[in-house]
């Protein structure tokens, strides 16, 4: 894992000293609302319904014991004992009072934490795939570049204005689990003929009100030229980009209008101006920070474990938790475990401060001291040997987080909904547990199988409902609230919007919606291994309309 | 207004004439870009140094080999949140290699000081005198940078790896 050097810390320390007199001067009077508003944001504080609401920054979803139980502490001192994972690999803290927000950095930044830049318009806290360094089909670790793209992007002069926020993932694996296609620069690891490492660019992709996927600009950015690319991408953004309409104002809207090509062309025509200026990445720096992800040392292990076996198959729910929430490692004798923030009916994403000291714990113990936050809202153990897998197993169990279905219909993402957020047209998080309610059996989630149900309580879509195998975009109509549902969206390798079906459901029939589809799927699937995506993809939209919609008549 | 400049409040020895408005006999004006295309000559003629005011939709890349002309380029920030100015007086600095002042007019506040001073802007038009000591504060609140930015101060890939820092040679 990536540690702070001196610079890092006196970074972050100085603008904890920062912020602290940004409040001050705010709970003086010296600070309008509306003039710290842009200064709090830049530190991740919302102002939300109830209260203020402090996201702190995870980089690229990698986190230490240490780092967890700083979380825990915050959590229990600061909040209500709990915080909220999100779907950009943060946390947030829905209570924390306005006075107590630099003591809370302050603290943060003992563990090397922040909150710097995640909210504002600016780029946000980079993201990368949950399974970096671990997964076998990787090209290489995203958290490499993930670092030098937080440290370049951390305070920039130019690229703090931004006419609105910009989000970066990176995936390092072909297979995409990054969500890169919807990001406004999605990075994807890739190795040219020659063999040389490199990125592959995508742009201008986002969910919100209009849903667009990212485009390829292109097949390979060099090591070397990683920042320069991005500077040009950003700079032309910056200097074209709308200020005059905030749902205008996202980068995928500049590239939709002016066409792909012709932002293309002004990207490259940037980049010739500055690709070998001081912008290049210099080898050392990259060589520093490769060392700091070079893998742990993993002992030489059989490749299977009989006790393991044994267990798997004497142990029905044991048998279940590893179908669903065991992961190949690219190590042999290694496994990767997810730990699902979905238990059944509870609020997703959600973690008690208990429950994050649980986490520290058996990261130190069984995992190498390493945990991963999934933009699916769940947990991730990296580096657990096979022959340890029993005894994590039962160690989340007493925590209550061994719940068997990561991937499956009860692993929701929603957003905080009209319950926290002061955007939202209608509540998500209700939805999400009672869909989780209904489908609570586990033997009949397993027989459905791999199935992503996402939650927006608003068109803002920060329930990622566009992607969602099935969406769920809470809608207001005349003070009541209703849901449409979309079907077919995916966020992977093969990214796809989804189809509105047809009207929206009223927050009584919403559920039997989601049944009423769950049911069709069943009926009309190739087969048992014909995932509900596949499937989808196969028939189209038609039956599961008639099921909504012409049955009813 | 008042002006910051160099860590301190300045006379302005500049006089910002609108469009329409006639020309002082003599003395520095700033203009803006359309004042300049229609009166070029003109201004040009007066031999006097001359300002030129942008808007944030004005590209000073467009500006090409005309820049020469120009003493002093002052960047609208119509609002803080409208960012582009930063773009564009990195543009000026790095690309155009201008010398000259680089001023903000508009909405120009303490917190958004020290991004602007680090892209290369020199010049502050605030709204009143006090704006100094915010400007002194917000300018010593962070002392170390992740980029290599236009004011000349040392970044942390060249302090981590003591690398030389002069990328820019020109003093600002």
């Amino acid at each position: 894992m990536y540690r702070y050097d001196e610079f890092d810390q006196k970074i972050v320390d100085e603008r904890v000293a920062q912020f602290r007199d940004q409040v001050r001067r705010r709970i003086s009077g010296e600070l309008t609302e509306d003039q710290f508003k842009p200064l709090r944001l830049m530190n991740g504080l919302y102002l939300q319904l109830h209260a203020y609401m402090l996201r702190v920054a995870i980089p690229y979803g990698t986190l230490s014991g240490r780092q967890m139980r700083m979380l825990a502490h915050v959590a229990r001192k600061y909040d209500r004992g709990y915080g909220h994972f999100t779907t950009r690999q943060n946390i947030q803290y829905n209570w924390p009072a306005l006075a107590d927000a630099p003591d809370i950095l302050l603290d943060l930044a003992t563990v090397e934490m922040h909150a710097i830049q995640t909210s504002g318009n600016c780029i946000r806290n980079v993201t990368a795939d949950h399974f970096a360094g671990v997964a076998a089909d990787e090209v290489e670790d995203p958290r490499i570049i993930g670092e030098i793209l937080r440290q370049w992007s951390t305070f920039h002069p130019e690229f703090s204005f931004l006419p609105r926020k910009f989000k970066i993932a990176i995936t390092g694996s072909p297979r995409d689990r990054a969500a890169i296609r919807v990001h406004d620069i999605g990075i994807a690891i890739v190795r040219n003929a020659a063999g040389e490492v490199g990125y592959e660019f995508w742009v201008g992709g986002g969910q919100g009100r209009t849903p667009i996927l990212a485009k390829k600009t292109r097949d390979f950015v060099a090591k070397r030229d990683l920042i320069s690319y991005s500077e040009a991408v950003l700079r032309v953004y910056n200097e074209l980009g709308r200020r005059d309409n905030i749902y205008k104002a996202r980068i995928k809207i500049q590239v939709q209008e002016m066409g792909i090509e012709k932002f293309i062309a002004m990207v490259e025509e940037e980049w010739a101006q500055i690709r070998d200026s001081y912008l290049v990445l210099p080898e050392e720096e990259v060589r520093r920070i490769e060392a700091y992800f070079a893998p742990p040392a993993y002992e030489s292990l059989p490749s299977v474990d009989p006790a393991f076996d044994a267990m798997r198959r004497d142990n029905r729910d044991f048998a279940a938790f590893v179908n669903t929430n065991v992961h190949a490692h690219k190590v042999p004798g290694y496994a990767v475990v997810s730990i699902s923030l979905k238990p059944i009916g509870a609020p997703p994403g959600d973690a008690s401060a208990d429950q994050m000291d649980a986490v520290a714990d058996i990261a130190e113990r069984f995992s190498l001291d390493e945990i991963r936050v999934t933009h699916e809202q769940n947990l991730v153990l990296p580096n657990v040997r096979q022959s340890d897998l029993a005894a994590v197993w039962q160690e989340l169990k007493r925590h209550g987080l061994a719940t068997a279905n990561i991937g499956l219909v009860s692993d929701i993402i929603a957003c905080p909904g009209l319950d926290y957020c002061d955007l939202a047209n209608a509540r998500s998080i209700p939805v999400a547990q009672r869909i989780s309610e209904r489908f609570a059996d586990l033997d009949r989630a397993h027989g459905i199988g791999e199935l992503k149900i996402k939650i927006s309580g608003c068109i803002n879509a920060c329930g990622h409902h566009h992607v969602g195998h099935i969406g769920i975009l809470g809608v207001d109509k005349k003070g009541e609230e209703f849901y449409q549902i979309t079907l077919g969206g995916s966020a992977d390798e093969n990214a796809s919007i989804g189809d509105i079906l047809g009207p929206a459901f009223a927050y009584d029939d919403v559920v039997d919606a989601v049944e009423t589809v769950v049911k069709t799927y069943l009926g009309v699937r190739a087969s048992e291994g014909e995932t509900f995506l596949a499937c989808y993809r196969r028939v189209g939209a038609a039956p599961f309309k008639e099921s909504l919609y012409d049955a009813a008549h | 207004m008042p002006l910051i400049k160099a860590g301190a409040l300045v006379a302005d020895p500049w006089v910002g004439v609108d469009d329409g408005e006639p020309l002082p006999v003599d003395g520095p004006v700033i203009v803006s870009l359309a004042r300049f295309h229609e009166e070029r000559e003109q201004l040009l003629g007066r031999g006097e140094p001359l300002g030129l005011r942008l808007k944030s939709s004005e590209m000073p890349a467009q500006l090409g080999a005309d820049i020469k002309h120009f003493a002093l380029v002052a960047l609208e920030f119509p609002s803080f949140r409208d960012g582009r100015g930063y773009s564009h007086a990195r543009i000026l600095r790095e690309r155009l290699d201008f010398r000259g002042e680089i001023r903000a007019v508009g909405d120009v506040l303490r917190d958004q000081f020290q991004f602007m001073h680090r892209c290369g802007i020199d010049a502050f038009e605030v709204k009143d005198e006090t704006a100094l000591q915010g400007w002194l504060a917000a300018l010593a609140e962070l002392s170390v940078f992740y980029q290599v930015s236009s004011d000349g101060a040392p970044d942390v890939l060249s302090l981590r790896h003591r690398r030389n820092a002069a990328y820019f040679d020109s003093g600002i």
